[in-house]
């Protein structure tokens, strides 16, 4: 009962820089057990020449390379964020531009805290299917704050992810179902003048996290006839490393089929990239035929339960462009000093 | 047409006078030309680079003119970047040969140290593209570097072999008492000082200083007029230009366009290279001068780095390449600096330059670079 | 550096994807973009999308930033050769001085440039960076 929409192409992006989590316990003397509770043992950073745009432009224009499409038959160009350069002015249309998709396109910045690509995604899908547009692009990209010294900062990384979406002939995973759960929880927020955000602690698990995923993945399964013994693969998002295996294991999906794509402990929560870095990660193994789970997640909250059939194209996909793990594996360490100052946190003015 | 003639010359020291604008800086080298000349200017032609983004001052013709007692006189700037004072002498020797002008006072002025480094390196990155460079970063000393690194690695010239240079140039200024840098130093002194741009180093570049100088350029119809006649004439003053962005350059180890303006200069003048006693040329940075010898015929391409290590070009050599110092111990008070090379040849010439002396002079020779070779003038001088 | 939002509108396309020109007379590229050709200067010019790899034909690396560039110190400049052979001036960026050579190749990246204040425009444009990914292209 596959639907008339899928993923076309996809492209990722890390940035070079990782810091280390015993950097951030000695700076803020933390207990040093605490990255390993969390399973990070380092996330990536971005350059100080980058931002949300540059980032979400390359993993935009690998998804592009793979694809092989011209960049004009893109309809629509969503760009989810919570670490948007302007607070007002599109960054979507910057992407627009470099890649060559404008001017006759749909382009926003969505908001929802983690989730705002992956509603991208559902609308773009959608978008397809009603063919309204040809091909979507849709990006996750986050430079994720966190306040000095809040426990946030083991984990608030940066990265990017992008999807050319298409009519299922062309993909190389068709869309199955999706079923949408969102709810007023304030677990996490970020009001307009403040650099960085605030959250429940504790309360961000139980009633936001964990029932808002269960929820949406519960609602997918029941409509579509589907048990987790059906997915091969099942991506969650991953504030942590410990939370996806956890929900996981409660929705009954055992440790082998969340690994794959499980990137958090490897680079840290790149937000609105992360279950979806990890969902572009496991297309790059996947074999045709085999079912993947993808269920991104943002505070706020609401989370997105997605079922993806892999087709034969995804064999062809894969050497087209950079991979996951290509950016995964090529990282050059810094100090938190050289972080602080490439994230523009030191207090300077100028001659 | 006309011969144009050197009637007066006046510098004022190169260095950090905070104690004088621009004004002040002009007026003292413009007081010391028309004194010495003892003719009236009719027209002003001023060189400056920077005054519109450091001093924020434009119409700097009516400005200096109206400020040094010529009320009323014709006058404006000329600006191409650091070969704004070569501009200058250009325009200055047209509007001469033109024959509606007999008698023209070029200054050359700028005013440096009023901000820190970084925001003159800001304002001298303005030489080159603003969009496409500036915009990325890159500096001026930057763009030189890149230069310096090409031909390095293409001629396969040593560290070593750059030194020579400014070693060079740090003795002749010794003797120079308009130099900004008065100190020799050893070659060792320029490998071990601090990088600025990869691979120029401090030594290899020309110090930010403030300075101004003057000419007095005048026509047959003036000298006759003279009792005590000028003895210098401008044989040739030519410019050509090239890109502004390095990009579209043919090569980064040449300048053409200073060829293409020696060629004109020295066809006007009926000289060759090897007619030349001295020269004055622009070594804003060291491989600025490596690469104008090789392009105004004094040196084999690829080659003047390795004669200069051998002794080439040094006081008692023929032609004696910079004996004021140059820009990097003179000075490069940027828009200035062409009319520094002009009245420094002059005075060789005249016998009486107060530095190092090229004896018996009888031709000269200048040359000044705006932006990393995109505007190239060359005065050719006689003694008459 | 005061950012113009006209100017930044006006350069964006060949900062953001390396749009030079090329000669019909001369057969030429060059880049950035100019009325007429910089070599034999025919206005008969189309444009065209620059490839975005290349190697160093030269580099620096500057210590003595000008105002704005003092997070990004050293910066590195080259010179890129592109595969067409036309040549770009723009910094190297994910690389430490030591191991930028000459003859290392590059690949094209969108980068931020300057920020106009907290409060401005900010700029984009291309930088380069060393291929540290295996790209297929094909
Ligand atoms: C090289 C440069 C960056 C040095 O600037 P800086 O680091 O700010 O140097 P400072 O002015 O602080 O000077 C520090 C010391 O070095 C000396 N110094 C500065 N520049 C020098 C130079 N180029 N050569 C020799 N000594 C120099 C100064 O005299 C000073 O010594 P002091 O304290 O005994 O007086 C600067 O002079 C420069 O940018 N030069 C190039 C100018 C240029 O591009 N001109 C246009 C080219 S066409
Ligand atoms: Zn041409």
């Amino acid at each position: 009962m596959a639907r008339d929409s899928g993923i076309v192409s996809w492209g990722a992006y890390v940035p070079r820089y990782r810091l280390k989590a015993e950097e951030i316990v000695n700076l803020w003397g933390w207990d040093s057990n605490i990255p390993k509770n969390l399973n990070v043992a380092e996330k990536a950073v971005e350059n100080v020449d980058e931002d949300s745009i540059t980032m979400g432009f390359e993993a935009a224009y690998n998804a592009i390379l793979r694809a092989n499409i011209n960049p004009k038959r893109i309809g629509a160009v969503f760009f989810g964020t919570e670490s948007k350069p302007y607070a007002v002015k599109p960054s979507a249309t910057v992407i627009a531009e470099a890649l060559g998709v404008t001017p006759a396109t749909m382009a926003s910045d969505l908001e929802f805290a983690c989730r705002a690509a992956s509603e991208g995604l559902r609308s773009a899908l959608a978008l397809v299917e009603s063919k309204y547009i040809e091909y979507g692009l849709v990006i996750g990209s986050d430079t994720a704050q966190a306040n000095p010294g809040d426990v946030l900062e083991y984990t608030a990384s940066s990265g990017a992810v992008a999807f050319i979406v298409g009519p299922s002939k062309e993909a190389a995973a068709i869309l199955e179902g999706v079923y949408t759960y969102v709810t007023d929880t304030p677990d996490f927020w970020r009001r307009g003048l403040s650099p960085y955000p605030k959250h429940g602690e504790a309360f961000t698990g139980e009633p936001a996290y964990f029932s808002h995923i269960e929820g949406a993945v519960r609602g997918l399964m029941e409509s579509l006839g589907l048990k987790p013994d059906d997915f091969d693969y099942a991506v969650f998002h991953q504030p942590n490393g410990t939370f996806p295996l956890r929900v996981g294991r409660r929705l009954g999906f055992p440790k082998e089929k969340i690994l794959p794509g499980l990137v958090t402990p490897l680079i840290g929560n790149t937000y609105n990239a992360s279950a979806l870095i990890g969902f572009a990660r496991v297309l790059e193994q996947a074999r045709p035929g085999q079912r993947i789970l993808v269920a991104p997640f943002g505070s706020g909250a609401g989370s997105d339960a997605y079922s993806f059939v892999v087709t034969d194209r995804v064999n062809g996909l894969r050497g087209k462009a950079p991979r996951v793990d290509d950016y995964i594996n090529a990282k050059k360490y810094v100090s938190y000093a050289v972080h602080a100052k490439m994230r523009g946190l030191y207090r300077r003015i100028a001659n | 047409m006309t011969r144009v003639y050197v009637s007066g010359v006046g510098l004022t020291k190169v260095g950090r006078h905070f104690d004088k604008g621009l004004i002040d800086l002009a007026a003292e080298a413009a007081f010391k030309a028309i004194d010495e000349a003892g003719v009236e200017p009719e027209a002003l032609v001023v060189g400056n680079m920077m005054s519109s983004s450091l001093q924020h001052q434009d119409n700097l013709g009516a400005y200096i003119a109206n400020s040094i007692g010529l009320r009323g006189i014709p006058a404006f700037k000329v600006e191409a970047a650091c070969g704004s004072g070569g501009a200058a002498v250009h325009a200055a020797f047209n509007m001469i040969k033109s024959g509606v002008y007999n008698a023209v006072l070029v200054v050359g002025v700028e005013k440096m140290t009023d901000h820190p480094t970084a925001v003159v390196t800001e304002a001298l990155a303005q030489a080159a593209d603003a969009e496409y460079e500036l915009f990325y970063g890159a500096s001026f000393t930057g763009l030189n570097a890149l230069m310096m690194r090409y031909y390095m690695e293409k001629y396969q010239v040593s560290r070593r072999e750059m030194s020579y240079w400014p070693v060079m140039m740090h003795k002749n200024a010794v003797a120079n008492p308009y130099a900004q840098i008065r100190r020799e130093i050893k070659l060792e002194d320029v490998e071990k000082s601090q990088v600025v741009a990869d691979p120029i180093r401090l030594l290899d570049s020309s110090p930010i200083g403030d300075g101004a100088a003057a000419v007095l350029l005048v026509s047959e119809n003036i000298v006759s007029k003279l009792a005590e006649k000028p003895i210098v004439e401008v044989a040739g003053s030519a410019m050509a230009t090239d890109t502004v962005e390095l990009s579209n350059r043919e090569s980064l180890d040449a300048m053409p366009a200073a060829a293409q303006a020696a060629k004109k200069a020295y066809k006007m003048a009926g000289v060759e290279p090897r007619d030349i006693d001295v020269i004055e040329i622009h070594d804003a940075f060291t491989i600025n001068a490596i690469v104008l010898l090789e392009e105004l015929g004094f040196a084999p391409r690829g080659q003047a780095a390795k004669q200069l290590a051998e002794g080439r070009f040094a006081p008692g050599d023929k032609p004696t390449a910079n004996p004021s110092g140059g820009l990097k111990a003179r000075g490069h008070p940027v828009g200035a600096t062409g009319v520094y090379q002009v009245a420094e040849v002059v005075m060789q010439l005249r016998g009486d330059f107060p530095g190092v002396k090229v004896d018996k002079a009888e031709i000269g020779l200048t040359s000044n670079i705006g932006g990393d070779g995109s505007s190239l003038i060359v005065h050719v001088l006689k003694r008459v | 550096m005061r950012l113009s939002p006209a100017q930044i509108w006006r350069t964006r396309i060949p900062r953001y994807r390396l749009i030079g020109k090329e000669c019909k007379k001369c057969g030429r590229r060059h880049y950035p973009p100019r009325p007429a050709c910089p070599y034999c200067g025919s206005r008969e010019l189309i444009e065209v999308e620059l490839p975005r790899t290349g190697v160093i034909e030269s580099f620096t690396v500057i210590y003595t930033v000008m105002e704005g560039f003092k997070d990004r110190a050293p910066l590195i400049i080259a010179t890129v050769k592109l595969d067409d052979g036309t040549r770009v001036v723009a910094p190297i960026t994910d690389a430490e001085p030591e191991d930028v050579r000459t003859g290392m190749r590059v690949e094209a990246v969108l980068r931020r440039i300057r920020d106009d204040g907290s409060y401005g425009l900010i700029g984009y444009g291309t930088v380069f960076r060393p291929t540290i990914l295996v790209h297929k292209t094909s």
